[in-house]
């Protein structure tokens, strides 16, 4: 089911071409992730580490009696580990990942606002000159203060449990 | 609930239906002339082809309506119930499910070729009978249809409205068979004075124009056929009589705006059906359990009330704390009792279970021409609604093996002295906290020496080398073995009882057999009651806290630095006698911390296999309430869930299974390295 690399996931513009995002930022980058997907913002919880899980989703919390995953987009996107500051929150989504619904917390150093983006000011990942993978980047969009980077979720979840699938199929050799 | 999808209502409840049906067919191929049995399953077939039409089902009700026709007849005793006919009902029986379950596509080859097994089936056992009598009723149901149309008179029984019957509905279903002129007959409707307006007084005349069969018209009026008055004969020459004067004619009006309604309704039914093709999971519940729950929940909100109360309170401090505590107790108390009535809830009878078993026993003695008879036992006992859907596949490959390699043929069981059938057996019943269940058959037994054969030949064992009994049954565990000389359909593949085994013991369970040759094999599996609450080992690993399952615990030992130095290296500890693999937990969990002066050993084992963990403490003995984990963790295969601590925490739950094989693993390194 997950050799395929799924298709880019495409953003959900609507009619004029307008987006309701929430912005947050990762180290000095400002990110954005459709309003709609958003469930929560929370303070953060005490993390429980998962051994073996991928440093991506390398912990788990306890939000409201559910176990849910805590995402570090840094990881992703090649940024160093940085300390909690009293602005770090986690973000709790709901999203589709390997056809099921589910519950992802994402850790944050600052939430910002819910804005709306607009689609003339937005364009592909160029093909050179990132320091990011491109398939993890669905759209950058330009704003006054900056470039808002809308990343694609599906894509970097899959990319673990795709490599996940690898390490699952000969258990003999976890450690 | 309310809000749910009737679309998805149907199908759950179209699900039964074919169960049900299944059940009726399987008593009937034993008691083939049970008149009851051929009307249940009559029956089952028409309320299916009915609901299904209305949910826009139509390939599923065209297809059960031509069985229903053909299985009409056997109800009406025109061709008796013969084996064939149950075999290729059974048959239809699958291919509703498949139109019930796909989207109704790509189908239409296997329905036609059932209908036709259907046909030959009634055909050949019907022979001449058909066609040579000449009662009132037509005794060719499908083919009688009169050209020109049918003249029909029904009144309905004075109570009918009062039991449910709309007479619009029965004349709706009658317009929507054709061209149709309706008269009622009000001659016994009584004066105003008399009337009990919750009566049905009127009687209907009705001609019915068009190429109609009279089965179609009988199935209108099935539901009601019994206390009705209904007389149906042929248009013919009787059109041009005039109707008797008695009728007054009374203008019909309405209808064709609800038929419409109901072809409207159809086309989002029928998306929707494809989208949502899983229905979900239901659980019938008894109602004076939801009212227990309900007495609990009532409770804790009165609880929940002194509570705040208490918390915006003014009186004195030591009051207050009074007050908090006996709160706190009673919230214990109801917390305790409110996790108790959602246990019971979850328990469904493993009748549910062992009934899926009669069609593959069945199935099984038509493909392998042995006469097996299926007996259970303790179908009452009940087990955790999860642990019922994962059981049945590691069932399905035991009773499997039962009758493919267990069972010998009639003429083998004869020349042994046994009788030709062979007997498979189920029984369930309840243990403490477990459930065993036990699937015996009276079959040849396993053959050792093949067993031995085999694993000599798989390099298991050494040849020559002395294993008892016990073990040398547990080969058959082993991936890849299987002793069947000649791989069938069945089984024989040498997949099979490995995963049997895993799933067991995902399940937390255990899986036990014992065997005599020439009597028969048995085979136990002991599943816990349930798979939500565990009693649990609060371990701390590092600075993390990790749950062991109680039940695999086996002992706890210290682990002094001196033997941690002296078996750094070769991980192996001496436990009366037996080398015990161990692992350091922290190493595997790279916890990066140092190790406590006082490390402790958990012995953990799942059958006769034991594994050491090192931890850093024992927290102590944890109830455990088990989480599934996320799905994106679902690769973590060291952990089975995850549990929420009383300081709102997260702890891991080890997976005992996984951590033994690891365990044996490294056992297996150990030893071929050195």
């Amino acid at each position: 089911m997950s050799d395929l690399i799924p298709e880019k996931t495409a953003t959900q513009w609507d009619a004029a071409g307008n987006l309701e995002v929430l912005t947050f930022n990762l180290g000095e980058e400002t990110f954005a992730l459709e309003a709609t997907l958003v469930r929560e913002i929370l303070d953060l919880l005490p993390e429980t580490r998962v051994p073996g899980a991928a440093p991506l989703l390398g912990s788990v919390v306890n939000f409201r009696g559910k176990i849910i995953p805590i995402a570090d987009l840094r990881l992703a996107f090649a940024m160093p580990a940085a300390e909690a500051t009293v602005d770090s929150r986690i973000v709790v989504i709901e999203t589709e990942a390997e056809g099921e619904t589910v519950q992802i917390g994402i850790r944050t150093d600052k939430v910002h606002e819910v804005a709306t983006l607009q689609r003339a000011a937005s364009e592909e990942p160029p093909a050179v000159g990132m320091r990011w993978r491109r398939d993890f980047v669905r759209e950058l969009v330009r704003r006054q203060d900056g470039v808002v980077v809308l990343p694609d979720l599906a894509a970097i979840f899959h990319s673990l449990v795709g490599s996940a699938d690898s390490a699952a199929a000969q258990p003999s050799t976890l450690h | 609930m309310s809000t749910q999808d009737p679309v998805a209502a149907f199908r759950v409840e179209a699900g039964e239906l074919l169960d049900q049906i299944e059940h009726g067919l399987l008593d009937l191929g034993h008691r083939l002339d049970d008149r009851a049995l051929i009307d249940e399953v009559f029956r089952g077939l028409h309320t299916l082809k009915g609901s299904g039409a209305m949910f826009g089902f139509d390939a599923l009700a065209e297809f059960t309506h031509h069985c229903e026709t053909a299985f009409d007849r056997v109800r009406k005793g025109l061709a008796p119930a013969t084996q064939e006919l149950v075999a290729v009902i059974l048959s239809a029986r699958d291919h509703m499910r498949a139109l019930l379950e796909g989207d109704g596509t790509g189908l239409e080859a296997t329905g036609a070729a059932i209908l036709e097994q259907l046909q030959a089936a009634i055909d050949g056992c019907a022979g001449e009978a058909s066609g040579s009598s000449a009662s009132p009723v037509p005794t060719s149901p499908a083919g009688q249809a009169a050209r020109g149309g049918w003249r029909l008179f029904f009144r309905l029984p004075a109570d009918a409205m009062a039991n449910g019957t709309n007479p619009l509905m029965l004349l709706d279903e009658l317009r929507e068979l054709g061209d149709c002129r309706i008269v009622a007959r009000t001659d016994t409707v009584p004066p105003l004075a008399d009337l009990v307006p919750t009566e049905c007084h009127i009687g209907w005349d009705v001609e019915l124009r068009g190429d109609i069969s009279r089965d179609d018209i009988d199935d209108v009026f099935i539901f009601v056929m019994d206390d009705m008055e209904l007389t149906i004969e042929p248009l013919g020459d009787a059109i041009a009589q005039a109707p008797p004067e008695t009728i007054e004619e009374v203008p019909v009006v309405e209808v064709p705006a609800t038929a419409q309604d109901v072809s409207v309704n159809r086309v989002p039914a029928n998306a929707g059906a494809k989208t949502n093709a899983t229905p979900g999971e239901s659980v019938r519940v008894p109602a004076e359990r939801l009212d227990e729950l309900m007495d609990r929940v009532g409770e804790l909100v009165i609880v929940q009330s002194r509570l705040s109360q208490l918390a915006s309170g003014h009186g004195s401090a030591v009051g207050n704390e009074l007050a908090l505590r006996s709160i706190s107790e009673e919230i214990e108390r109801l917390a305790g009792e409110l996790r108790d009535t959602m246990m019971v809830l979850r328990m469904v009878p493993v009748a549910s279970l062992f009934s899926r078993f009669r069609r593959l026993v069945h199935d099984l003695a038509r493909e392998t021409g042995k006469t097996i008879e299926l007996s259970t036992e303790g179908e009452t006992t009940e087990v955790d609604k999860t642990m019922i859907e994962r059981l049945a596949d590691p069932m399905v490959h035991l009773i499997r093996n039962a009758c493919d390699h267990g069972l010998e043929t009639p003429e083998d069981r004869l020349a042994t002295g046994k009788a030709a059938a062979g007997q498979v057996h189920l029984s369930a019943h309840q243990a403490g906290g477990e459930v065993l269940i036990t699937i015996r058959d009276d079959g040849r037994g396993i053959d050792r020496a093949r067993v031995r054969a085999k694993a000599e030949s798989q390099g298991l064992i050494q040849p020559g080398q002395q294993v008892s009994d016990h073990d040398l049954l547990q080969m058959i565990f082993h991936p890849g073995f299987s002793t069947a000389a000649q791989v069938t359909n069945l089984s024989g593949r040498g997949v099979g009882m490995d995963v049997v085994k895993r799933t067991i013991e995902s399940l937390r369970g255990a899986i036990d057999i014992t065997s005599v040759p020439g009597e028969g094999s048995t085979v136990v599996l002991r599943i816990p009651l349930t798979l939500a609450i565990i009693d649990g080992l609060l371990v701390r690993v590092g600075e993390g806290r990790y749950v062991i399952p109680l039940g695999a615990v086996e002992e706890c030992l210290e682990l002094s630095l001196e033997e941690d130095l002296r078996s750094r290296g070769r991980s192996f500890i001496t436990l009366r006698d037996r080398l015990v693999p161990f692992l350091r937990l922290r190493e595997i969990f790279d916890t990066g911390t140092r190790p406590d002066p006082h490390q402790k050993i958990v012995v953990i084992a799942t059958g006769s296999e034991r594994v050491g963990l090192v931890v850093d403490q024992i927290i102590g003995s944890h109830q455990t309430v088990i989480k599934s984990m996320s799905p994106l963790h679902r690769d973590v295969a060291t952990f089975a869930g995850a549990t929420i601590l009383g300081d709102g925490g997260v702890a891991l739950i080890l997976d005992v299974a996984q951590l033994v094989m690891l365990g044996q693993n490294q056992e297996e390194r150990l030893r071929a390295a050195g």
